[in-house]
């Protein structure tokens, strides 16, 4: 037994990584209920391994943090409590944090950097004492050089100090002392420390360090959260799948991909370089491509989960590009080595990083205006739903954004953009979601809302509210999507059961899915009916459900931002939360509530407990996860690793009470409508048309892509088909078989049998080698 | 021009004559009778380049042997009209370029034969004798002339099997080559 | 007696010429044999001019073999041909041809 579970950390991500590779190579003889069980218990050992990591983690934490306190308390004591750290930024990664170097990626020598003159440079001697030594500039070699002359027997390990105000150490190694006379140069580019040169004994030299990229992972509270929601959540899915995927013969595929893609989500979250986590991140795309076109028998599936990789490879284009300035401007991937250093960008890198890693995250997580592929997404199974749409993977953005976070501090224009993307997003949303008849899409449109709230708080710089709410939204949307699957399930059982052909647009909708087929569902299936109840309630934000709790806490850091610019984002993300308890509210009710309007509502049954089970512990946790106990030891936690956000101004109760009031506003709202009839929503529509139809057409986004993106690339694409390489490439390889073989017959007419044809070419022959003998 | 070199002109437009007329004689045996005087015509023209046993054995070899050969052969079989046109398209255009070009490059190259260190000097009397011949052949090339033995045993051998076969195959199919 | 030896050895290129012209331009085995015939002679002129050029007897041996397997090829040649005539009755050159083309 191991003394400490936290070196088993990579094995939470072998372990699902084990089970693709069993499905795979045994899965057929394995059957399909053996191999979705043994996905799910090889998930379910990751998520205990998981807990128990993040247990010893946390007693970690509490070990340093009591530790910290003591010292501090020691050197400072009068200065306790309330201390300046009010004012100035908490520096970064003052928590605990594990990180565990699996191999060495790729290692190369780069060049150095310079240092401004008189720059006091402490070096660390052999003896251990630390002494300042002074930096003089050569004149045109831009090396560093120190005077060492103080100690000319060892070679010094430097501890190096650099930054503008001595904040940052890097350490250098040191080469044994180069003899005298010889010089080293070269040219230098921050922020690395620099290179020393040997000049008549005085001088010591040191060697560059190199570029290198571990293949490491990394814990600390930010990733410890994701660690557990995505294990947790996606353990709860899985045991949901093998009930939801119970008939279908092409199960073993299924929850293969299903664990390739719980153990990239791992390798996205536990990175601890940028390029780990770019892995991680393109994987998952895969995953999500694969798993939403899964069904791909059907064109338009596999059309979907195409459209998903393809726009989702914008984002990842403008993450790539911000990788490679990472590495120019910082010289290193490790978020160790970046984050802390974040203030040494220059101007235009500084802006154009975070610029990029937003568009990047913009189209993870399906922003405006890269949001077009997640409703599509849809086709997939509902689980996958649950799992990739709306519990991690398109968290992977606000994810990547509170991870780099100091990184977009260095650019406040940046911030705002996130923040005006997300509530432009979450606005036009929770718009079109309020005009959906799937109950799918509603759920789709519904996490690309919610999605723009936490990019909102993350704008607003209140990370931690943005992981709270993103922790909720997977507990809330998971149960959400999780339920409409049993509710599709019910329907479609019904409509077996009836004998009823599925009516209604089967082309747009298909019936089990249409809402307006549905209705009375919550007496036939009591279990799955009243955990979206809590779903759909924690969606609206009401409380004490943990919507309610995550919601209020970016509301209220928004507002305390203060400004004209935060106040009117305030008051589009008010709006927009009483628009979401508008469209949670028509979906309750519509599906719940009433008379059942079709013969599969009619004969609708609950679903098997393996798929009712994860409902209800979802539930719970839906709804208790916002309770101030369980907030609080979230927010304890990550404040280790993000930057709090102190909030002045109005106090939270009012803003609770703000907020409260738009969600049953919300809901009353619903209610009158699609439960007590009193307002008739066809009148509604009828008096904004226009409005009606933008909406429910997703504000023709799809349209306007379509035709200038789209159209023209497939007909740039036929015509190199056609043109280019059918006619051209293919002709010119053609017409060579051609002209051989016209080469082949013309030759074959010479062969007559003839004597005098022969004696014919012999005379030709003859007369040729004869006149260039005569020619030398 | 000396009265010598008038003559050996002649002769040798004559042999010239004579071939013309050997390729474009319509009956085979007319070919024959040509061909029998530029064989005598050579043989005056060795005699000219001072080789006169080459040119006795011209006359004994080529127009004594191996015209009286053809002789009998046309006598047998060479009564029918050789025609003189041509089936086979584009052949005689072609033969007919092929062979200018290749008559003008040889000529031509021919005509700047560099002057040897015959042509001014006279050969030696006896030069080109039997004798001479004689003594050369015995001497440096006795095994080629062995081997010549040996070549015409071989055609003998070949001219007897061949008949021998024609007398066989003869009775059984109508012909060994097609048309 | 004196005529320029390039004189002969062009005499003999156009003897050449001329039998290589027979053997393209007639039908008639026997003719086509006699215009090689024709051909080996015009070589036969040459190694003796050259022979004479030179003041070696070389030449002259050399015509003696030619000479020698001349006769012994013509034997076979017309042995030859009178074997395609009791065969097909008849000899054009162009009929010996047992591939079609």
């Amino acid at each position: 037994m191991p003394q400490s579970l936290l070196p088993l950390l990579p094995l939470v991500i072998g372990l699902p990584l084990a089970g693709v590779v069993v499905l795979v190579l045994v899965g057929g003889w394995l059957g399909g209920r053996a191999s979705a069980w043994l996905a799910t218990a090889l998930v379910g050992a990751a998520f205990l391994l998981a807990a128990g990591i993040g247990r010893e983690f946390m007693a970690l934490e509490e070990v340093v943090a009591a530790r910290a306190a003591a010292a501090e308390a020691a050197v400072h004591p009068a200065e306790e409590a309330a201390s300046a750290s009010a004012d100035a930024p908490a520096p970064y990664d003052q928590g605990p944090r594990v990180i565990l170097r699996l191999w060495r990626w790729m290692s190369v020598r780069l060049p150095l950097s310079a240092l401004p003159a008189g720059t006091l440079v402490p070096v660390t001697v052999a003896t251990g004492d630390i002494q300042p030594y002074e930096v003089i500039t050569a004149d045109n070699a831009s090396v560093i050089m120190v005077d060492a002359s103080a100690d000319p027997a060892v070679a010094a390990d430097l501890a190096f100090v650099w930054d503008r105000d001595a904040l940052l150490a890097a350490r250098l190694e040191s080469l044994n002392a180069i003899p005298a006379g010889s010089a080293i140069t070269s040219r230098l580019a921050p922020p690395f420390p620099a290179m020393m040169q040997a000049e008549e004994g005085a001088f010591r030299p040191v060697r560059a360090p190199s570029f290198t990229v571990d293949a490491a992972l990394r814990l600390d509270a930010l990733s410890l959260v994701m660690l557990l929601v995505v294990t947790g959540v996606g353990l709860l899915i899985h045991l949901y799948s093998i009930g939801y995927m119970a008939h279908d013969p092409d199960r073993r595929r299924y929850f293969a991909y299903l664990n390739l893609f719980v153990a990239s989500m791992l390798v996205l979250v536990l990175g601890d370089n940028f390029l780990v986590l770019f892995v991680g991140w393109e994987l998952v795309g895969a995953c999500s491509y694969l798993l939403i076109g899964f069904w791909h028998a059907d064109p338009a599936n596999a059309a979907a989960g195409k459209k998903a990789f393809v726009v989702n490879r914008v984002g990842d284009l403008a993450f790539l590009v911000a990788l490679m300035l990472i590495w120019t401007t910082y010289g290193s991937l490790a978020f160790g080595d970046v984050l802390p250093n974040a203030a040494l960008a220059g101007g235009a890198a500084a802006v154009a990083i975070p610029a990029l890693l937003l568009v990047g995250a913009t189209g993870k997580s399906a922003q405006l205006p890269l949001h077009v592929w997640l409703p599509d997404a849809m086709a997939g199974p509902t689980p996958v739903s649950a799992l990739i749409h709306a519990a991690t993977m398109v968290t992977a953005g606000i994810y990547l954004i509170a991870r780099v976070h100091p990184l977009f501090e260095q650019a406040p224009a940046v911030m705002a953009a996130v923040a005006i993307v997300g509530a432009a997003t979450a606005l036009m949303a929770a718009l079109i979601a309020l005009t959906q008849v799937d109950i799918k899409r509603v759920l789709a449109y519904s996490t690309i809302s919610q999605l723009g709230y936490m990019f909102l708080a993350m704008g607003a710089g209140a990370y931690a509210a943005g992981i709270f709410h993103l922790v909720t939204h997977a507990f809330f949307k998971a149960l959400l999507f999780l339920g409409a699957g049993s509710l599709m399930h019910a329907m479609e059982h019904g409509f077996q059961h009836a004998h009823a052909p599925a009516g209604g647009d089967a082309a747009a909708v298909p019936a089990a899915q249409d809402m307006r087929q549905m209705g009375g569902l919550l007496q036939r299936a009591p279990i799955t009916g009243w955990t979206f109840v809590v779903g759909g309630l924690a969606l609206a934000g009401l409380f004490p459900l943990s919507g309610f709790f995550s919601k209020d806490a970016i509301l209220h850091h928004v507002l305390a931002k203060g400004g004209a610019f935060w106040t009117a984002l305030f008051a589009i993300a008010l709006f927009t939360a009483f628009l979401t308890a508008c469209y949670a509210g028509r979906q309750l009710l519509l599906v719940l509530w009433g008379a059942p309007r079709s013969a599969g509502a009619e004969h609708a049954a609950e679903s098997p407990a393996i798929m009712t089970v994860p409902l209800v512990l979802l539930a719970l946790l839906a709804a208790t996860a916002g309770l101030p106990a369980i907030a609080g030891l979230l927010d304890t936690a990550l404040a280790t690793v993000l930057t709090p956000h102190h909030v002045e101004g109005p106090s939270a109760l009012l803003v609770a009470v703000i907020a409260s009031a738009a969600t049953l506003a919300g809901l009353g709202l619903a209610f009158a409508i699609y439960a007590a009839g009193r307002i008739d929503p066809a009148r509604i529509a009828a008096a904004m048309p226009e409005g009606q139809r933008w909406a429910a057409a997703g504000f023709h986004v799809d349209a306007l892509y379509g035709a200038l993106f789209v159209r023209p690339f497939v007909r740039a694409s036929s015509w190199l088909w056609r043109t280019a390489d059918d006619r051209a490439i293919d002709g010119a390889v053609n017409a060579f078989g051609r002209g051989a073989v016209a080469l082949g017959q013309a030759s074959r007419r010479w062969q007559t049998g003839q004597v005098r044809r022969y004696a014919l070419s012999m005379l030709v022959g003859a007369a040729a080698v004869v006149t260039i003998l005569a020619l030398r | 021009m000396s009265g010598g070199a008038l003559v050996v002109y002649a002769v040798a437009a004559l042999a010239v004559v004579s071939a013309l007329g050997v390729i474009s004689a319509r009956q085979p045996i007319h070919a024959a009778l040509w061909m029998v005087a530029n064989f005598g015509l050579t043989a005056i023209l060795y005699l000219a380049l001072h080789a006169p046993f080459i040119a006795a054995a011209q006359l004994i070899v080529y127009a004594g042997a191996i015209m009286v050969l053809f002789v009998f052969v046309v006598m047998l079989f060479g009564r029918q009209e050789a025609a003189l046109d041509e089936p086979l398209g584009g052949q005689r255009p072609l033969a007919l370029a092929g062979l200018a070009a290749l008559g003008f490059v040889l000529v031509r190259a021919v005509l700047q034969t560099p002057q040897g260190a015959g042509s001014a000097a006279e050969p030696d009397p006896g030069f080109g004798s039997a004798g001479a011949i004689g003594a050369v052949l015995f001497k440096d090339w006795v095994l080629p002339f062995e081997l010549m033995g040996l070549l015409l045993l071989a055609a003998v051998v070949g001219v007897v099997v061949i008949a021998h076969y024609r007398q066989d195959a003869g009775a059984a199919d109508g012909g060994s080559t097609g048309t | 007696m004196s005529m320029p030896i390039d004189h002969v050895m062009a005499l003999s290129a156009v003897l050449f010429i001329i039998g290589a012209a027979g053997v393209l331009l007639r039908r008639n085995t026997i003719v086509v044999l006699m215009s090689v015939e024709l051909m080996l002679n015009a070589v036969n002129i040459t190694l003796v001019a050259a022979s004479r050029l030179h003041l070696t007897l070389d030449g002259q041996l050399f015509v003696f073999f030619a000479l020698t397997v001349a006769a012994a090829e013509v034997a076979v040649g017309l042995a030859l041909v009178v074997a395609i005539f009791h065969a097909l009755g008849r000899s054009d050159v162009d009929d010996i041809s047992a591939m079609h083309g």
